[in-house]
């Protein structure tokens, strides 16, 4: 089926004009044979196979690694967009930083009766651990993925905020370097911003979150759960691109009031840790007793001021999707500004008059589960068959505080290099935010994330997803 | 550096130079065999497996049989098998995929592509007609990685350690291939000349690709004591146990000039290479050569475990 509603293509405007901001590589494209083109597709995929870019499945064929498939046609934004873009997106991160501080700290935004208590104190995300906790530099969120959608000229929302652990970035880095591989002319014809110095930016923003007893060269490390998570790949990416070294649990213990490495002249301590590894399983003293990916006392250290843990502990609750239909009224409490970057209308099941508008109109919406990602466990009304809504409903009557709902968008669109030549697929953006006591720092581009099959509104990759090379123009 | 990279690169090393000296002894037993009947090739197909100490595993799994296709699929690809060629590159590829930061990006994607050509090219049982091309990919693959390994990375503790491993493995796997052959060896060093052994000679300078060095070295003349003395005293051949020992020894004293001082092994070393300094083959063979080439196995698993002590490299 697809009754999918007409929706903003980024590429062309309705008459079939190509937009100002593709005007330079349409012409390019114009140039290029659809043989060579597929070549380079094909040769794209086995490079990224021999760089060894690959995520590993969770589930069937366990431990298999796959690729996540890469178009060449590049999703373009254009510097005048950008810059509104950066402005809403640190306001959002400044607002984020400042809610986690609240909730950890005095509560106030609880107090003036903004968002509800409960979803503060029954979410499993909240650490009472890091209640009081003075966290250094006062940064909670060091690293943020705000994940926008399109669906006209100027109209971007957020759909998620990332602030736990986003991931993602090796492959906004990865898929330019593919892309300046394959073609490098088209880069002298088009002025792309650079991403490339994002490692280096990511050094320097972590180093700046040191603690004080930290030396004029903080150490940096990446922590990671090891070479079976999914994600590991962009683990010693970063740590290598970044000259830090990649720590596991396993080669972390504290010694003398410090979280040390076991390096081979012995323990050496550690003053900033990029941790790749859930809160649950960083400290088996202070959470789960059975984790072995973490650091048996962390949290004591961390609370003596002997440690920076990015993210902080604790941040997850701000991912929460019924926090986040809170966002507007967050973003005004904290910076007495009206939001730039609008939300997607969300309904709160827990709501009772939210729970039965959602229910009458299932057929429509799109339902998550307030603490889900990764495009698992959602109901997408207008592509589900009728015993799939009904099964639903049952679910959603039985728990409502648990899901949220939203309309589902006409999510904007971008060409890719499909067989028959450029077909419109949907697509969102994840631009990669720095965090520190120095400042904001967002890299211009992101990852673009793109529903291959036709009409498809999920992105994500476990569900299918592909990405593409997202620039942005110099002015 | 953290131990436990240490520990992945010499073991990335360890893997690597194991598979392709496995390729090699699978080589020439190969030859061995083709100019044998059907019950000596077995024979020389057992002594193969002997060699790599898989004798048990094997016959658990295949009895005594010792048939050429099935012992060289058994030590390629076999799943039985946690010590075929196949396995110890993905060891190899694991071990460098864990320690990715220690590695130039060129050594990582020539090891990830050994593992996936090898993969690919070992999918199947290799057949008697492929069997050449195989092991010629797997010394091929091998050597890709020695080359980028010597052409990028910086000469530092990432690069002494995985040389270490390196080593470790190539001297450990000469003088096994040495000790099972010794036999042969030995009851000869009074008469020179049958042409059963000389095919058992170059087989063995053929197993660690010695062959031709060895001809120029002496002339075409093929006698036991020299070859002895080439494999093990020899400090200009690459697969020497003296060559392996003097290679250790650097690498440790790059590692003592980079951390500032010495340790165990160092100690360990030390003796070692002043024996081999000290010995002439003759000595070698009065106080008998298995005997010689045990103590050096055992002196070289001792220098092994205390740099793996020395350097952290276990919690």
């Amino acid at each position: 089926m697809n009754h999918s509603p007409p929706c903003f293509d980024e590429m062309f405007a309705e008459d079939g004009s190509v937009r100002p901001a593709y005007a330079g590589y349409r012409e390019w494209l114009h140039g290029q044979d659809a043989a060579s083109l597929r070549r380079k597709g094909i040769e794209a995929e086995s490079f990224f196979r021999k760089t060894g870019i690959t995520f590993n499945v969770y589930g069937d064929n366990a431990g298999e690694e796959r690729l996540i498939p890469f178009d060449m046609v590049p999703r373009i934004i254009s510097a005048h967009e950008w810059r509104r873009l950066v402005k809403g997106i640190e306001q959002r991160v400044t607002a984020l930083n400042a809610f986690l501080h609240d909730i950890y700290h005095r509560q106030e935004i609880v107090r003036a009766g903004r968002v509800p208590q409960r979803l503060i104190a029954d979410n499993a995300a909240f650490l009472p651990q890091m209640l009081g906790m003075a966290v250094p530099g006062g940064v909670y969120t060091h690293i943020v993925g705000i994940d926008l959608v399109r669906t006209g000229p100027d109209e971007f929302m957020v759909l998620e905020d990332n602030a736990r652990t986003p991931s993602g970035v090796s492959y906004m880095l990865e898929n330019r370097e593919t892309m300046m591989a394959m073609f490098p002319e088209l880069f002298t014809k088009v002025k792309v911003r650079p991403v490339s110095d994002y490692p280096r930016r990511l050094a320097k923003s972590l180093a700046a979150c040191a603690p004080a007893c930290a030396g004029e060269r903080p150490v940096v490390a990446v922590l990671t759960p090891g070479i079976y998570n999914s994600a590991y790949f962009e683990h010693a990416f970063l740590a290598d691109q970044m000259g830090a070294e990649l720590v596991e649990g396993s080669d972390l213990r504290v010694v003398d009031g410090r979280v040390a490495m076991r390096t081979t002249q012995g323990y050496q301590p550690i003053d900033v840790l990029y941790r790749r590894v859930d809160d649950d399983y960083l400290d088996p003293l202070s959470f789960n007793p059975a984790s072995q990916l973490g650091v048996p006392g962390i949290m004591d250290i961390y609370r003596a001021g002997g440690i920076t843990i990015a993210n902080a502990p604790g941040t997850g609750i701000a991912d929460d999707k019924a926090i986040y239909s809170f966002m507007p009224e967050i973003v005004e409490f904290y910076t007495g500004e009206r939001p730039i970057l609008a939300n997607v209308p969300t309904w709160r099941c827990a709501e009772k008059d939210s729970l039965a508008y959602v229910l009458e109109h299932l057929a429509e919406l799109v339902v998550k589960e307030v603490h889900g990602s990764g495009g698992y466990g959602m109901l997408i009304g207008p592509t589900s068959s009728k015993k799939e809504i009904a099964d639903f409903a049952q679910k959603l009557r039985a728990k409502p505080d648990n899901y949220i709902a939203q309309p589902t968008l006409a999510l904007s669109t971008v060409p890719i290099f499909a067989k028959s030549g450029l077909t419109p697929r949907h697509v969102d953006l994840r631009p990669f935010v720095l965090v520190s006591p120095k400042g904001i720092d967002i890299t211009p581009g992101g990852l673009t994330r793109v529903a291959l099959k036709q009409g498809s509104l999920v992105v994500n990759s476990s569900q299918g997803g592909g990405t593409k090379d997202s620039w942005v123009l110099e002015d | 550096m953290l131990g436990r990279t240490a520990n992945g690169a010499y073991w990335m090393a360890r893997y690597l130079e194991r598979a392709e000296n496995t390729a090699r002894l699978i080589e020439a037993g190969f030859r061995m065999a083709l100019t044998r009947d059907a019950s000596m090739a077995q024979e020389e197909w057992k002594s193969v497996i002997t060699t790599l100490g898989q004798a048990k595993a094997y016959e658990a799994a295949y009895g005594p049989d010792y048939a050429g296709e099935r012992v060289w699929n058994y030590l390629l690809r076999d799943k039985a098998n946690p010590g075929s060629v196949l396995a110890q590159i993905e060891a190899a590829r694991t071990n460098a995929r864990s320690v990715r930061t220690a590695l130039t990006r060129e050594v990582w994607e020539a090891i990830n592509e050994a593992w996936m050509v090898l993969k690919d090219a070992l999918a199947r049982p290799v057949r008697e007609g492929a069997l050449g091309q195989v092991l010629a990919a797997i010394r091929r693959q091998a050597t890709q990685v020695r080359g980028t390994f010597d052409g990028t990375m910086l000469r530092n503790e990432n690069y002494n350690f995985t040389r270490i491993g390196t080593f470790v493995e190539r001297g450990d796997s000469t003088a096994r291939i040495l000790d099972v052959k010794y036999y042969v060896l030995l009851p000869s060093l009074a008469w020179v000349g049958s042409s059963l052994d000389n095919v058992q000679w170059e087989s063995v300078l053929r197993s660690v690709a010695g062959e031709r060095a060895y001809r120029w070295l002496n002339a075409g003349s093929i006698d036991p004591k020299g070859i002895a003395e080439f494999l093990l005293l020899d400090q200009r051949f690459p697969r020497s146990l003296h060559f392996c020992v003097d290679k250790l020894r650097s690498n440790l004293f790059g590692l003592a000039h980079e951390y500032g001082h010495e340790t165990e092994a160092h100690e360990l070393l030390r003796a070692l290479g002043t024996q081999f300094h000290h010995t002439s083959i003759e000595q070698v063979f009065e106080s008998g050569l298995h005997e010689f080439i045990q103590a050096f196995i055992k002196a070289n698993q001792q220098v092994a475990q205390a740099i793996e002590r020395d350097y952290r490299f276990y919690a």
